[in-house]
């Protein structure tokens, strides 16, 4: 295949940054979207130019590192990761537009690698179970509903990508936040801390400068893991009710 | 030097427990006086950095991801084993601890392969505690699996990403450490070298990713959880970033490298399709629960596949080859890894490959669909089915899936004593960067294990052993060992941008690669190991004349980092290569041609080889020296691995 791309090329945060065009050729529907990109820096190292940066780790869609917008759309074409997106989903010809996520909560660093350390901020506020190691329960003390632990782990298979940021209008990150506090609020586990947790997870987000919802579902249809928008509605309720007594914040 | 094990006496199920007694205890009080730095943030670094954190230690957490929560552990996807014998179908600390011994080819240490069974069993607890969603029945309780190499269902699992939610539960204790303020984190951060200070290890010198800027840490401890070696290979399931600077640095101070030349290979991934490959994908072991292994039994037929002139449903029950189910009937196709790999190999070798390049087999679920219903199937694997589709194009419901092995996990690493301490007093290795438990071949599912193991529950114990011999002298980064540190470094990244030669990083470790894969991969012969640490020695002399890395040190610059990365992996290599043509023998995932039974199994050699070969480094462009320790077995009868 041959293709146009059109590539966000920015020094450093500081740059203003702009869209480069590149011809590639010798592209095969075999290849994985970042193997192409390989192939242009390659060819960029080649001629001495300074090869595109972008974030990727595993190449397996799972560890949520890779990112970019790809014509318009967060992670592509289809609902997955970028680095499992393949490039029998374009033909021969395209032009294809490649920019980092757009988000003021995530500032770019170079080309399209962003700062997603926001999203650690919001674990960090309360994305957790308050328990040391050592002297835990047995593991099979407290039983839970198959239909529960299913729901939770839906819930939990976020990989924190920022997709859903990205996909928003609004740059909102309520899916990502709802995800976790959804995780925690559905099991045993998580519930003795659920009123402080919604609470402190959304001053965080908000403290970030994630935009509001307002009930597009651009996040989860863009969700590579297709994290259900029902997880902000509980997170919500989780959230009302929490401020309704609220001891915490 | 003669490397101390320091196990401790007595029986084996009590050693532990006394261990945990007479090892030198910390006063809380005194806990807030120590640093402690972390390297890494898997599975092992984050347990490790969490729990050490809240014991009241100081701790600085670093890895070279934007995030904790991408290191790879993430992508483990089968499960973790452990010894609670919920399903009643006699399992015991025993037992595990005698499937990993046996598993690994009688090449670990009895000692701390007992004491990984051991805590298994307060992994999973603690996991639960944290809020893992693990798969549950419908009665709510924990659902277990079995796996390959046991013939018991112990792998306890949450559907095919159980890595990713044993690491989010880690990571979640860590996040709430940062936020307590006793974890300090460094994300985009990677450490160039370990810095020691009277032979003890007292810090750290690390470059930021972002800025270039060159920085010293300073510790009482140093824990290195970096992982495994097995992008050597250039192709293998690692993550594109996963690499051995980190312990091959600390090598070069002074901590001996064990086992180099111990890889596994897993049976199961998604084969190379070009020569644009990047990275290789796993299947997980799980699948050959139900997929059933097989290639047509003669070359003819397997040519008619590759051409497309049939397909794979054409072929009649009567011809096809389930080699595994014919050559090993009471394991059949969950014989551990290094066996699946090696008879993969030798049908393709044979000509009985069945796809384009003739380097894939054939798993098949047209058994287990008919048995067990698609839907249930799907429920099973319905992520990995994806997965499989998403990278090949084939729906795997209809045509069986095409697998072939690739590099996986890497047994060998740093040699640490029983306390996980490395030849270096206050350098300590985790989870897969050290050598310890899986001997020459690690079970499936027993990764995890041991990586939280680490962390969660010996290191908090055994550090403070350490720390409490120490003192409370604070440590600082003014020592003129750290300056001298730094600009080793400095010199380093100087040169790598100096050179300014013609070829990129990438073509190197390409080649390296390759070398690595051919001779010192899946089955190796002395002639073939003796012309790889020729080719690679030029590899490196090349590189060093020809590498052209571009842009500067004071920006995020991505070839500099690899380029520093397959730097250290064409000196290992050669290690590797060193360690597989001293062990005239095969045993696991090391396995040499000329060593084989009749049948063509691994051939150990207990007399000569049962010990642990450390590597102690020399200096440049010098052989390394060969220090051995050796294996004493008191509780286990070595026997001819047989999953006949």
């Amino acid at each position: 295949m041959k293709l146009t791309l059109k590539v966000w090329r920015q020094k450093n945060n500081a740059d203003k940054g702009g869209f480069v065009s590149y011809p590639i050729d010798g592209i095969s529907t075999d290849m994985s979207f970042l193997e192409m990109l390989d192939v242009l820096n390659e060819e960029l190292t080649e001629k001495g130019e300074d090869p595109v940066h972008f974030d990727h780790d595993c190449r397996e869609g799972i560890c949520g590192m890779c990112s970019l917008y790809i014509n318009g759309k967060p992670h592509g074409p289809q609902q997955t990761t970028t680095c499992q997106l393949h490039m029998r989903s374009f033909s021969d010809g395209d032009t294809i537009t490649i920019e980092p996520w757009r988000a003021a909560a995530f500032p770019v660093v170079k080309d399209l690698v962003v700062d997603r350390s926001a999203f650690d901020r919001i674990i960090q506020s309360g994305g957790y179970v308050s328990v040391n190691t050592g002297g835990v329960p047995d593991a099979n003390e407290i039983p839970i509903p198959k239909t529960i632990a299913d729901e939770a782990f839906d819930a939990a298979t976020c990989i924190g990508c920022g997709a859903c940021v990205a996909a928003c209008k609004n740059a909102s990150a309520m899916l990502f936040t709802s995800a976790k506090i959804s995780q925690l609020a559905m099991l045993p586990q998580g519930k003795v801390e659920r009123k402080a947790r919604a609470e402190k997870m959304i001053a965080q987000m908000d403290a970030e400068g994630f935009g509001a919802c307002t009930n597009t579902g651009a996040c989860s249809a863009e969700c590579p893991k297709g994290i259900s928008l029902t997880n902000i509605a509980r997170m919500n309720r989780e959230y009302f009710s929490a401020v309704m007594s609220s001891e915490n914040v | 030097m003669i490397l101390d094990s320091k196990i401790p006496a007595g029986p084996l199920a009590e050693k532990w427990t006394k261990h945990k007694f007479t090892s030198k205890l910390v006063n809380p009080a005194n806990k807030r006086k120590y640093e402690v730095i972390v390297v890494g943030t898997g599975l092992a670094g984050a347990s490790a950095a969490a729990s050490l954190a809240e014991l009241g230690y100081n701790v600085k957490a670093f890895c070279f991801q934007d995030s904790p929560r991408r290191a790879h552990s993430i992508a483990a996807q089968g499960g973790i084993n452990a010894a609670k014998n919920y399903q009643n179908d006699g399992d015991s600390v025993y037992r595990l601890f005698y499937d990993t011994i046996k598993g690994g080819d009688y090449r670990a240490r009895e000692a701390n392969v007992y004491r990984l069974a051991e805590v298994s069993v307060n992994i999973i607890d603690q996991c639960v505690a944290q809020g893992v969603p693990f798969a549950r029945e419908y009665g709510g309780l924990l659902a277990n699996r079995s796996f390959g190499g046991a013939q018991v269902s112990r792998t306890f699992y949450a559907r095919g990403q159980t890595g990713q939610q044993l690491l989010l539960g880690a990571y979640s204790a860590l996040s709430r450490q940062v936020a307590n303020g006793k974890v300090k984190l460094y994300p985009r951060t990677e450490m160039m070298d370990v810095v020691t200070v009277d032979g003890h290890a007292q810090g750290i010198v690390t470059r930021n990713l972002i800025t270039g800027a060159i920085e010293t840490h300073a510790a009482h401890a140093v824990l290195l959880c970096t992982g495994g070696y097995g992008n050597v290979f250039f192709l293998s399931t690692n993550a594109m970033g996963s690499n051995v600077t980190a312990a091959w640095r600390a090598h070069k101070k002074g901590a001996h490298f064990a086992n180099p030349c111990y890889t596994q290979i897993h049976p199961t991934c998604i084969p190379v399709s070009g020569d644009h490959q990047s990275k290789l994908t796993l299947m997980s072991e799980s699948l050959r629960n139900d997929g059933r292994v097989w290639v047509p039994k003669t070359v003819a037929m397997a040519e008619k596949l590759r051409k497309g002139e049939i397909r794979p449903r054409d072929i009649q029950e009567e011809d096809r080859d389930y080699y595994l189910e014919r050559k090993y009937p009471s394991f059949g196709n969950l014989v551990p890894r290094d066996v699946a790999s090696r008879n993969a190999k030798y049908v393709c070798d044979e000509g009985r490959g069945v796809n384009e390049t003739g380097e894939a087999v054939f798993l098949d679920f047209r058994d287990a669909i008919n048995r067990d219903s698609e839907a249930t199937i799907r429920a099973r694997y319905g992520n990995l089915f994806d997965m499989y589709q998403q990278i090949t194009g084939e729906n795997p419901y209809q045509t069986p899936m095409k697998i072939y092995p690739a590099v996986h996990y890497t047994m060998g690493g740093l040699w640490v004593d029983y306390n996980l301490m490395t030849s270096v007093p206050g350098l300590y290795a985790l989870g897969e960067a050290n050598f310890s438990d899986h001997g020459a071949n690690r079970l499936g599912a027993s990764a995890l294990m041991q990586g939280l193991a680490d962390g969660y529950f010996v290191i908090p114990y055994t550090l403070g052993d350490y720390l409490a011999g120490l003192g409370t002298k604070p440590v600082d980064t003014n020592h003129p060992e750290f300056e001298k540190a730094v600009k080793g470094v400095k010199d380093k990244i100087s040169k790598l941008l100096g050179i300014k030669g013609t070829k990129s990083v990438d073509y190197f470790h390409k080649k390296l690669g390759k070398i690595m894969w051919n001779d010192c991969g899946m089955a190796r012969t002395a002639e073939g190991l003796t012309r790889a640490k020729a080719e690679i020695k030029a590899l490196r002399a090349e590189f060093w004349k020809d590498v052209k890395v571009l842009g500067e040190n004071e920006e995020l610059n991505q070839s500099l980092e690899k380029a520093h990365r397959v730097a250290d992996f064409l000196e290992l290599g050669e290690l590797m290569v060193d360690d597989a043509l001293n062990r005239n023998e095969s045993c696991g995932g090391h396995f040499r041609e000329e060593y084989q039974t009749p049948e063509g199994e691994a051939l150990r050699d207990d007399e000569n080889f049962a010990y642990v070969a450390a590597w102690k480094y020399q200096g440049d462009e010098q052989e390394e020296l060969l220090e051995k320790e050796p294996l004493v077995f008191e509780n286990v009868k070595l026997t001819q691995r047989s999953y006949k």
